[in-house]
């Protein structure tokens, strides 16, 4: 063989095959819904006409990504019980926007966040700083992703390099979204949700009928010491079980709350069990907030709420978007708990080669062809989950640059056509970049870098989102400040966090001092959301004067029935308003 | 509304209509956001402060587990269920109390 092919050497060919065949799919999907997306409303916001059900299988497809697919199994692997509030907290989150910003927002009516923030305070300054932190988070959300997809290509093909696979995953979708805009990637996404759920369900019944159910796996993780005279012996191991390597955590911490991911900074500065107690639950609080709110600021979902038909429509999307969601999120723990019977090995490697893994990698437990088979399959779901969450995000970036910076700053004037191109030139850049950040995150676990971006639009879109929803004594200022210093807050934790974790900025000694500091900075949400919403209250009391003149009228078409007609009649002031 | 003055309008425009159109909203948010708050706060604080009862294991799983891990999907549909049909009830009353 010669060298440039030596990366397929050690291929499996049934995961080969599985994959290669999601890709495909995929890939002329897109390009077979290009054809039919013409308009420029096609194109940002699918003609606004999809149904429920391909809705709901659509955001569903989009917000299962490499972190709920591959990164949730593998942080419950390495973090055992505390792991468990990531797939619950997403869940949870969307609870949260359906209570409180779905209706009204739809109402509302705007394309995109950005919009809406204009629209609610008249000024295009706000917009500008809108856009800003749809790329900020955007960007922030598209390295777990990145990450994702160069541990599945460096599962397949043993021989590459993780950034290779950065490189091609990203390449494609990027070509993709380009060509086919968001009509597109809903049918692409309400159908990769499918594959998703297929992928992550059948291996796991197959598993537990092989090697046991998953309270009887779990079981096997008995924290207690076997069999001290008079103590009752332990439970009866029926469960094949591998030795733990050095690196793993023990049963007891692994399986109780408050374990190895919310001690470590206690326990890196020295203090007893006891002592670090407190800090893991208010480190627990913080993520729980993070999660909660966060979800209800991702801007690649929230523009998604516009593309039902009317409001009751979005509640009953978002109804089956929990049910679709919560099913899904039942299965990658099992992973986790019964990796960590099978494959404990995995707790030795890092990078690409570690537990990030375990979904793709634990299959092959059942042994055989069927284990290659199954693996395949798992292969194939992750595929699924960063191809369509990365071409959810590009498509919301892309529509902020080409839409927002373009259409409406650059070139206010643009033709059809020309927006139509830039958003393809925008398109390529934004995929570009990513693929850029991706390469860096190898270090990076999946799950922890998705808990960044959320804690990111945890302290700035759900706080402007909420605030300006419910409360009508709201300034631009208020809002701006609000947003820029809860979400500029977040954003430097967790980049002093990132550095420090890649060793590129040595902060060992400092966080070893002070634990207390470092978990508010790891999760910082506790408090950077109230410090968001305590700014905007703050400046919007002194800024009063400058509340917008018609705010009555936009509260009621914000929360106003849609039946009534009020969008329509605020349209037609607004026009003549602005016509003088 | 070319008749701005006729009384189902005025109804709907008046300060009286959207103050109570929010509140009646917020209240049914708020009722539903705090069912399910209780869980999501309460569950780490008995862990920290039962965490031998939530140690109880319960067909392999701890309750701990049990509860965070699987239960508290069908509780979170149950909230969204219960929210979705008021809140459709709501909007049907609002729109009946204007066009009266």
């Amino acid at each position: 063989m010669p060298t440039s092919l030596a990366f397929l050497n050690g291929v499996d060919p049934w995961i080969f095959a599985f994959s290669f065949i999601t890709v495909a799919v995929t890939i002329w999907m897109g390009f077979r819904s290009a054809k039919t997306s013409k308009t420029a409303s096609d194109f940002f916001v699918a003609g606004r006409s999809v149904s429920v059900g391909w809705n709901a299988s659509a955001i569903s497809g989009e917000y299962l990504s490499a972190a709920s697919f591959m990164g949730v199994a593998g942080m419950v692997m390495s973090s055992g019980y505390d792991a468990l509030w990531y797939p619950v907290c997403y869940a949870c989150g969307y609870l949260f926007l359906l209570l409180f910003i779905a209706g009204p927002l739809r109402r509302f009516g705007a394309y995109t966040i950005p919009d809406f923030a204009e629209g609610r305070y008249d000024s295009p300054l706000f917009r500008k700083i809108a856009v800003c932190f749809v790329l900020f988070i955007g960007f922030f959300y598209t390295m777990p992703q990145m990450k994702g997809a160069g541990t599945v290509l460096a599962y397949i093909f043993p021989g590459m390099p993780y950034w290779g696979g950065v490189v091609l995953v990203g390449a494609v979708i990027t070509l993709n979204v380009a060509l086919g805009g968001m009509k597109g990637i809903t049918l692409v996404q309400a159908v990769q949700y499918w594959i998703k759920l297929f992928a992550i369900s059948v291996p796991v019944f197959v598993l537990m009928s092989v090697h046991g159910f998953y309270g009887a796996q779990l079981g096997a993780n008995d924290g207690r010491v076997p069999s001290v005279a008079g103590e009752p012996a332990p439970i009866v191991q029926t469960i094949e079980r591998k030795p733990l390597v050095e690196k793993a955590p023990a049963d007891s911490p692994w399986i109780s709350p408050f374990g190895p991911l919310t001690t470590k900074a206690a326990k890196a500065a020295g203090l007893s069990a006891e002592q670090s107690k407190p800090y893991s639950l208010l480190y627990t609080y913080s993520l729980i907030i993070a999660l909660v709110c966060g979800t209800a600021g991702l801007p690649h979902i929230l523009v998604r709420f516009y593309t039902n038909p009317d409001g009751v429509a979005a509640k009953r999307t978002t109804m089956w978007v929990m049910i679709l969601i919560g099913i899904f999120y039942v299965f990658p723990p099992v992973f986790g708990v019964i990796g960590r019977n099978l494959l404990p090995d995995l707790y030795a490697a890092t990078g690409a080669k570690g537990t990030d893994k375990i979904v793709l990698e634990l299959p092959r437990a059942v042994g055989g062809v069927w284990g290659s088979i199954l693996s395949g399959i798992t292969c194939a779901g992750a595929f699924a989950a960063f191809m369509s969450t990365f071409s959810g995000l590009l498509v919301s970036m892309t529509g902020a640059l080409a839409h927002d910076v373009y259409g409406r700053m650059l070139r206010p004037n643009a033709t059809p056509a020309q927006r139509m191109r830039m958003f393809k030139i925008a398109a390529v850049v934004i995929g570009g970049v990513a693929i850029m950040l991706g390469t860096q995150v190898e270090q990076l676990q999946i799950n922890f870098m998705v808990g960044q971006a959320f804690a990111i639009a945890a302290a700035s879109y759900f706080p402007l989102l909420f605030m300006s929803v419910w409360w009508r004594g709201m300034t631009m200022v208020g809002a701006a400040t609000g947003m820029l210093g809860g979400g500029l807050a977040a954003l430097a934790c967790t980049t002093i966090t990132n550095l420090s974790d890649l060793k590129m900025v040595d902060l060992a000694a400092f966080w070893k001092a002070n634990p207390l500091l470092r978990i508010l900075c790891e999760q910082p949400a506790i408090w950077t959301v109230p410090l968001a919403i305590g700014l905007m209250i703050v400046v919007s009391k002194f800024t009063a004067a400058k509340v917008p003149a018609d705010i009555r009228m936009k509260m009621l078409v914000l929360h106003a029935p849609e039946k009534l007609g009020l969008k329509q009649e605020y349209i037609q002031e607004h026009q003549a308003g602005t016509g003088h | 509304m070319s008749t701005p003055t006729s009384p189902h309008e005025d109804r709907m425009h008046s300060e009286e209509f959207l103050h109570t159109l929010m509140r009646r909203q917020l209240k049914l948010s708020i009722a539903c956001a705090a069912a399910f708050l209780v869980g999501l706060i309460g569950l780490p604080l008995i862990n920290y402060y039962q965490p031998a009862l939530m140690a109880t294991r319960v067909a392999g799983f701890t309750l701990s587990w049990l509860l965070l891990g699987v239960l508290c999907f069908p509780l979170v549909w149950v909230i969204a269920w219960i929210f979705i049909r008021r809140s459709i009830a709501l909007e049907d009353d609002e729109v009946k109390s204007v066009k009266r």
